[in-house]
């Protein structure tokens, strides 16, 4: 709405000021205030775009001149356990995320959607996880993890309960990993709704109650149905993020136990940088490229079968 | 009002008895606080125990049960850390890295979004999308092409590859700016323009002092994305006097990586400074949360 109205008036006033400028006049004109992001559209992204595809058709080691290998990483990659099981992982980190790395910050948003100068103290600590890095976050949970030593298993303990071996164990490593994410990650997606759940108008909840709802289920007819748009941004980023998880991985469990945490991202990352297969390590990128791509449109597609533009 | 009214009664007299009523109106926000409460202790947790571990000893941490608070409060560990490790260059790359990747990013995307907000050029809504739609390439695609680029200049174990970047563009930063330039009535301008001032005198003297506060949140956001950037540093930096606070962290744990709580007072020193940022400018970061969700 308001893009449109700026058209209008930039165009009128344009009409008075630049009216007789021809079109080649106007640009060289902007020219000098795009030049810096033309530049770096062409050098640092659309440039290394094309370049990827294209190394992913090579064999590349940096230090011998490329080879040319055609399909020959793809068909490598589709012939190889190991990459069909990160591709497994990467799925399944996303599908473990997903559910608590969505609800979670939708419950702490609406239990702190309100005024109060405690509410503001609860929303800032929610918050402290985003602010800090994950290098620094990481090294408190290694040691939280600790099978022996940790507090988690301690805290088990108390309570009776023998704790597993977190991320020394091939079947807990991963869920270990998403745990700390969703931990990281709560106050950024809650901060979004918290912004969605503003924007909701307030005579909605009243209307609702004279209708006899409840707070229960005014939040299920009046807040869930108008926070719509926002949860599918949230749930088209989050999947975007999970599919790309490196920090954890990297910090954690660099892949391990027995590859049971090797995702895309970190694999793309070892490939390239630790054996300086560039060319392999390319089309891994454009394999993840395309799965995001893909998964992107899908939920475009059957957005509007669900989200509600009010 | 009335209709509020009726609303209450309504619901009290759904609720049953008085007593329940009150019952309910003690109870419920003490159970609402309680819980979030127990969240909150669970979010903070591990910063608790990051900062009291970094000052117990080494035996300490064998302990069990582990205790909470360390017995005696052995500051030593802070000295013994930067000892160990080069963390006072760690620090200071960190700052200028950051310092440096903030003004890049602001200055080249608030050019771009003057442009895109305020001037009439063919092609500029379509230029735009391409540039915002750029946000959807994942990082991973570029990276070992920029790899490759930075390589063959001769950047590797430089910063420049870090920083150089950012002064070439930001698709965030653009539309965050963007969005913000276009709220400013064009009224400001008009006496600038009847004046004969350049586009970029209306630029630097008038958008960008009136933008103040979008620029704010575009550089704490940026500041704390470049802080925490672990995997640039990563493949460009090799030399440990070189490296960053992330990096330098994830090297000492590979070094050091049973002395808790030397690694703990390394990580402590890492968070201290935007912990500072946010306590100071907590509005401007969580109004970088709320653009980013915009976008969409």
């Amino acid at each position: 709405m308001a893009e449109a109205t700026f058209t209008l008036r930039a165009s009128k006033g344009a009409s008075a000021s630049r009216a007789r400028r021809s079109a080649s006049k106007q640009f060289l004109q902007a020219l000098p205030f795009l030049a810096p992001t033309i530049f770096g559209f062409f050098v640092f992204v659309s440039g290394p775009v094309v370049a990827a595809l294209a190394f992913s058709f090579t064999k590349w080691d940096l230090l011998t001149p490329p080879k040319w290998v055609g399909l020959g990483n793809y068909q490598q990659m589709a012939s190889m356990p190991l990459f069909w099981k990160t591709l497994g992982n990467t799925f399944y980190y996303t599908v473990l995320y997903l559910v608590p790395g969505i609800i979670l910050p939708l419950l702490a948003a609406i239990f702190l959607n309100q005024k109060a100068k405690a509410i503001s103290i609860y929303r800032s600590i929610f918050f402290l996880p985003v602010i800090t890095s994950t290098v620094a976050v990481a090294l408190v949970w290694l040691w939280l993890y600790n099978p022996e030593l940790g507090i988690i298993n301690y805290l088990l303990s108390l309570v009776g309960i023998k704790g597993p071996r977190w991320l020394a164990d091939p079947r807990t490593a991963m869920p270990s990993i998403v745990i700390m994410s969703v931990w990281k990650g709560l106050g950024y997606t809650m901060v979004i709704y918290l912004a969605g759940l503003q924007g909701i108008p307030q005579e909605l909840y009243e209307a609702a109650a004279i209708d006899g709802a409840g707070r229960f289920r005014r939040h299920i007819h009046v807040t869930l149905p108008l926070l719509t748009p926002t949860i599918f941004f949230v749930l088209v980023t989050t999947i975007m993020g999970s599919l790309q998880v490196f920090e954890q991985t990297y910090m954690l469990t660099q892949g391990g136990p027995a590859y049971s945490t090797t995702t895309l991202s970190w694999y793309i990352y070892v490939q390239a940088f630790q054996w300086l297969h560039m060319g392999f390590g390319c089309a891994l990128a454009y394999v993840l490229f395309f799965i995001i791509l893909v998964l992107t449109l899908i939920q475009f597609r059957i957005q509007r079968m669900w989200v509600f533009y009010g | 009002m009335l209709s509020l009214a009726t609303a209450r009664r309504r619901t009290r007299a759904k609720q049953g008895p008085f007593w329940l009523a009150l019952l309910g109106g003690v109870f419920k926000p003490v159970v609402v606080h309680g819980l979030l409460i127990l969240a909150s202790l669970i979010m903070a947790l591990p910063f608790i125990w990051m900062v009291l571990s970094s000052f117990k000893t080494q035996p300490e941490i064998f302990i069990f049960p582990p205790r909470l608070l360390p017995r005696v409060w052995r500051w030593q560990n802070y000295v013994e850390v930067t000892r160990a490790m080069p963390f006072g260059w760690f620090t200071f790359n960190s700052i200028k890295i950051a310092f440096l990747v903030v003004l890049g990013t602001v200055l080249s995307a608030s050019l771009a979004a003057y442009a895109f907000a305020r001037m009439q050029f063919p092609g500029r809504e379509t230029m735009f999308l391409i540039w915002i739609g750029c946000m959807m390439i994942p990082g991973q695609v570029t990276l070992i092409p920029q790899f490759v680029l930075f390589r063959s200049f001769g950047w590797l174990d430089t910063h420049l590859p870090l920083v150089v970047p950012s002064f070439f563009g930001n698709a965030f930063g653009t539309f965050l700016l963007r969005q913000f330039f276009m709220t400013i009535p064009m009224e400001l301008e008009d006496a600038a323009v009847v004046d004969g001032a350049s586009n970029f005198r209306i630029y630097w003297t008038i958008m960008m002092p009136l933008a103040m506060p979008a620029i704010a949140t575009l550089a704490v956001f940026t500041f704390m994305g470049s802080w925490n950037n672990l995997l640039g540093p990563v493949i460009y930096l090799t030399t440990y006097k070189k490296m960053t606070l992330p990096v330098g962290l994830a090297f000492f744990r590979g070094q050091y990586g049973t002395q808790w709580p030397l690694l703990m007072a390394g990580a402590t020193i890492s968070v201290l400074p935007i912990v500072a940022l946010y306590v100071f400018a907590q509005r401007y970061f969580v109004q970088g949360v709320v653009m980013s969700g915009l976008k969409g």
